[in-house]
């Protein structure tokens, strides 16, 4: 059972194969024997999901099911999620129980959607191999002293060790593509705006966006398909009409322009990425794709644009965690003075806090313009140079990644290294755009992604992209070895 | 050394919506403590703000009534500081692009002039929550009712040279906030409060001295005399040769002083910058000349009609149009009876008096224009006379009721019929033969004698115009 995709398991219920309380059943026994040796799931919540399963069963029976009904879905722990601890990877709201649900997580609840529990990540989501959660690293299923990417590292392991069908991912900077490439599962980040980001726990506001991480792109199309759409309480939500993504996975690639930044071939890529990258291009010429290379001549500056406004953003956004109203908070505090700071102190960890002061320096009297200013002119450069790209091409193509999962320990004392493993995600968010990362191979028997970026709003075009590409391969069908 | 005052004021005036700027909780005053707070006002982790149309509204309808440039597009940005009242840690203000530039106002001098006071502009911000010190066993509670209250922040130029300027700028901000409807401008419940900064410079010296400010003033009175204190102190300090510290003030009314809060140094910084979580405020020329169009008479608009077209003089028609309850009761009762004058009279005189004693606004008058209206009618068709019309206001004032039913149960209608008059001034004549002697002698001016005994016999009901006549006749015959 653990075995089928989300498009599977749905018609395996709906021939009545199976109930969701079996299925249930079955994904929390495989987490509760298998989880220990990758710690993907900071909390499971077995007696709310089964319990939810026999809702599903009995809406079906009742004739009442929704797109997903009955289907165990794992979800990020940082959509808050009602009565449930909301930690964000982060001692600071470890005693957090949030007290309403994120649109998402509503979203999913109507649809019949199971939750399984919520999944470990980086603290705040800032960081690239899930090495900076509270709740210690989480393990690649592939290669157990190897990273599983982040910040949605704990929903790529947990797809692909087959704990869970599918899981939600939050992408700022490449945290859905970058460890869905490292764990060898199907992550779409969409265009900025296309999901609701009330009760996503804000790490950069204008660059987070949730996403869909999936095996294969059928499933992402299934639940982008309940993700998406405007919500009136989230300003930046975009009131735009949400087609049936499964609706166009068929279409034909014949004619597809496919752009290939001379940019992310170049210095920095390892050489068997780029054999993998290559490979899987040869798959769409096959498929009457027509490849040429295109410049996108402002790509050195995404990196350190990024590391200007997300911290910036950061530093404001994680300002409310002060000890005052909900989260941690030390013991007897002398003023109020010692209550932010040993609350904060004690609350985030290195790397939270690195990001915290790099984004308060930027944004100081007197630095605001050289750095914070600035970089919304840079951002705006990065933007130009995907709009000038999309006027020739369809989709533009390169690796997610520049390497492979690296080990556990290893990049933690090498902060500029670790931020450019998100070399080719970040100009994605700054530009607002859609991308993807896919299956494509194997390097050293640790997964490779594909990564595949759209126009605003063109995830269907991706997904069917990404779906031709998986019907002509199997990367996307293999599974790490001890877990399948 | 002769010293001038320069004075710029930053007023935060809570605009009457129902809910918050970026909820939709309530904003009514005086409930338990944080019922009115809402996931988002509280700053929970992943709450995202919606900005509330209805302040983009107001504040435009105020920059309309100072004549200033309405920004097509304004920007909200975050304010960063920590506080316990600030739950998310940032404030949600405008600062790089405001809804409101530039404009103006005028204020009146009590010279008679007028003086023209530049406002440099206004802008859409929430406000944060309180803190409560007391009944917590030395702790601090916290209340987030107030949190994300939708506030206009009128910044002034530097323009004003006295507390006195001062004030009456701050009139008549109020006047307009509260003419167009815009805010209740209540001071007791802080719809309405003030920051004062203040600096003085030699006299003839055109660069500004350094200024201090003062934080959060809550009433007229209070910042007069804030201000004039802090211009004392700072007298006191450039006289014998000191320098003026750059800071914040606090006023202590109870002592009557102002009390260093914080240093330039301990200032804040802000790190402003354009807030992500919201799209830039959008209003298009149309939109803003449709907000034109409601814009209802503004005070300086009506005084002129009330001069010009009621004939009053331009100080009752300043009187009676610095507060918009006012003016509409007065157009009322104006309307009503047909004189400008008697109305004004009652409203400035009687009533105005009555409101002073007792601390009240006039639309808290226990007598309404209407009640009025019933009471100055009786006096135009003669039921009644001036001076017991006054009685009727005070029974009305004090008891309730209406005029006509006063006037008839206290029997206090006026007497108009020749032969009762008569019959009274025979009875005083009989009554006062010395002084009858003496008027036949050629004392004429005893007539005011007789009209007096006449009118405290008929227990002030005669008919005075009527007494006259008729004692005229009968002391002549």
């Amino acid at each position: 059972m653990h075995n089928k995709t989300i498009a599977e398991l749905i018609s395996g219920l709906e021939a009545g194969e199976f109930s969701s309380v079996e299925l249930t059943q079955s994904y929390l026994d495989r987490i509760s024997s298998l989880d220990q040796h990758l710690n993907s799931f900071i909390t499971v919540t077995s007696e709310r999901a089964l319990e939810q399963a026999q809702q599903a069963d009995a809406q079906r029976a009742a004739g009442q099911a929704g797109l997903l009904n009955g289907i165990p879905l794992a979800q990020k722990d940082i959509f808050c999620t009602k009565d449930v601890k909301t930690s964000c990877g982060s001692r600071m709201l470890d005693p957090f129980i949030s007290p309403y649900n994120a649109t998402v997580i509503e979203k999913f609840n109507a649809s019949g959607a199971v939750m399984l529990g919520k999944t470990n990540m980086d603290e705040f989501a800032m960081g690239s191999s899930n090495e900076t959660s509270w709740y210690c690293p989480v393990k690649n299923p592939w290669a157990l002293k190897a990273v599983p990417g982040g910040s949605s590292g704990g929903s790529a392991a947990a797809v692909a060790a087959r704990l869970a069908p599918a899981a939600t991912g939050t992408d700022t900077g490449g945290s859905i593509r970058q460890p869905a490439s490292f764990c060898g599962v199907t992550g779409l980040k969409p265009t900025y705006g296309r999901v609701s980001r009330y009760g996503m726990i804000a790490f950069a506001s204008s660059l987070d966006q949730a996403g869909p991480m999936t095996r294969t792109a059928e499933d992402a199309a299934l639940l982008l398909n309940v993700m998406a759409g405007l919500d009136l309480r989230d300003s930046t939500s975009v009131d735009k009409d949400v087609p049936d993504y499964t609706g166009s996975l068929n279409n034909e690639l014949d004619g597809l322009k496919i752009g290939l930044p001379k940019e992310y071939f170049s210095e920095g890529l390892d050489d068997a990425v780029a054999k993998v990258i290559e490979d899987a291009i040869k798959e769409y010429e096959k498929m009457g794709a027509v490849v040429s290379e295109i410049s996108l001549p402002n790509s050195k500056l995404a990196v350190p644009t990024y590391y200007i406004i997300a911290p910036s953003e950061c530093s404001s956004n994680l300002s409310r965690m002060d000890g005052v109203r909900f989260g941690h908070r030390c013991e007897n505090p002398r003023d109020l003075n010692d209550l932010y700071i040993r609350s904060r102190g004690e609350g985030f960890g290195p790397e939270v806090k690195r990001r915290i002061l790099v984004g308060t320096y930027a944004l100081s009297e007197g630095f605001y313009d050289a750095y914070y200013v600035k970089a919304q002119k840079t951002r705006r450069l990065i933007s130009n140079d995907f709009n000038n790209a999309f006027e020739n091409v369809d989709v533009i193509m390169g690796p997610a990644a520049p390497s492979p999962a690296f080990n556990i320990g290893e990049l933690m004392d090498d902060p500029i290294t670790m931020y450019l493993s998100d070399i080719y995600t970040i100009a994605v968010n700054l530009a607002g755009l859609p991308g993807m990362s896919i299956p494509a191979g194997f390097v050293n028997n640790r997964p490779v992604g594909l990564q595949l970026i759209g126009r605003h709003f063109d995830e269907a075009k991706l997904l069917n992209i990404a779906h031709k590409f998986q019907k002509v391969t199997d990367w996307h069908t293999q599974g790490p070895g001890q877990f399948v | 050394m002769q010293w001038e005052v320069v004075i710029g004021l930053e007023i935060h005036v809570q605009l009457a919506n129902k809910s918050k700027i970026f909820s939709g909780a309530s904003t009514a005053y005086g409930a338990e403590p944080n019922t009115q707070a809402c996931a988002v006002d509280m700053g929970l982790p992943g709450v995202l703000p919606v900005f509330n149309g209805g302040a983009l509204r107001k504040s435009v309808m105020f920059g309309l009534a100072i004549d200033a440039q309405i920004n097509e597009r304004s920007v909200f940005d975050r304010k960063n500081y920590f506080y316990p009242d600030s739950p998310k840690a940032y404030q949600i203000s405008q600062l790089y692009y405001p809804v409101v530039g530039k404009g103006s106002i005028d204020i009146d001098l009590e010279n008679g002039s007028t003086k023209c006071i530049g406002v440099t502009r206004a802008h859409m911000e929430e406000d944060a929550g309180k803190s409560l010190h007391e009944d917590f066993h030395g702790q601090t509670g916290i209340d987030l009712n107030r949190a994300g209250t939708p506030l206009l922040e009128i910044v002034s130029e530097p323009d004003m040279r006295s507390a006195k300027e001062a004030v009456a700028y701050m009139r008549k901000i109020h006047s307009i906030v509260r003419y167009l409807g815009v805010s209740d401008g209540n001071m007791q419940e802080g719809s309405f409060r003030c920051d004062a900064n203040v600096s003085l410079r030699p006299k003839g010296q055109e660069e500004f001295g350094t200024r201090t400010e003062l934080k959060n003033i809550n009433s007229f009175r209070f910042v007069e005399k804030a201000i004039n204190v802090e211009i004392e102190r700072q007298m006191d300090i450039l006289e014998s040769g000191g320098t003026i510290t750059q800071e914040t003030r606090l006023y202590d009314a109870d002592k009557n002083e102002t009390r260093s809060m914080r240093s330039k140094e301990e200032a804040n910084d802000y790190r402003y910058f354009p807030d992500p979580d919201l799209l830039p405020i959008v209003i298009s020329q149309e939109e803003i000349e449709q907000i034109c169009t409601t814009l209802p008479e503004l005070p300086d608009a009506k005084c002129k009609r009330f001069v010009t077209e009621l004939g009053l003089s331009e100080k009752d028609a300043r009187a009676l149009t610095s507060d918009r309850d006012m003016a509409d009761y007065f157009e009322q009762v104006q309307q009503s009876i047909d004189d400008a004058r008697m109305a004004a009279n009652w409203l400035l005189g009687e009533v105005s008096a009555r409101l002073n004693k007792n601390a009240l606004e006039i639309k808290d008058s226990p007598v309404n224009a209407e009640g009025l209206t019933g009471l100055l009618k009786r006096i135009k068709d003669n039921t009644i006379s001036g001076k017991i019309a006054k009685d009727v206001f005070e029974a009305m004032w004090e008891e309730g009721g209406d005029a006509d039913s006063i006037i008839e149960s206290k029997g206090l209608k006026q007497i108009t019929d020749t032969s009762a008059i008569e019959a009274i001034i025979d009875e005083v004549i009989v009554a006062n033969p010395s002084q009858m002697e003496e008027f036949k002698a050629g004392k004429d001016k005893l007539i005011g004698f007789f009209v007096g005994q006449v009118m405290k016999a008929s227990k002030g009901k005669a008919n005075p115009g009527q007494v006259n006549q008729l004692l005229q006749k009968k002391l002549k015959s």
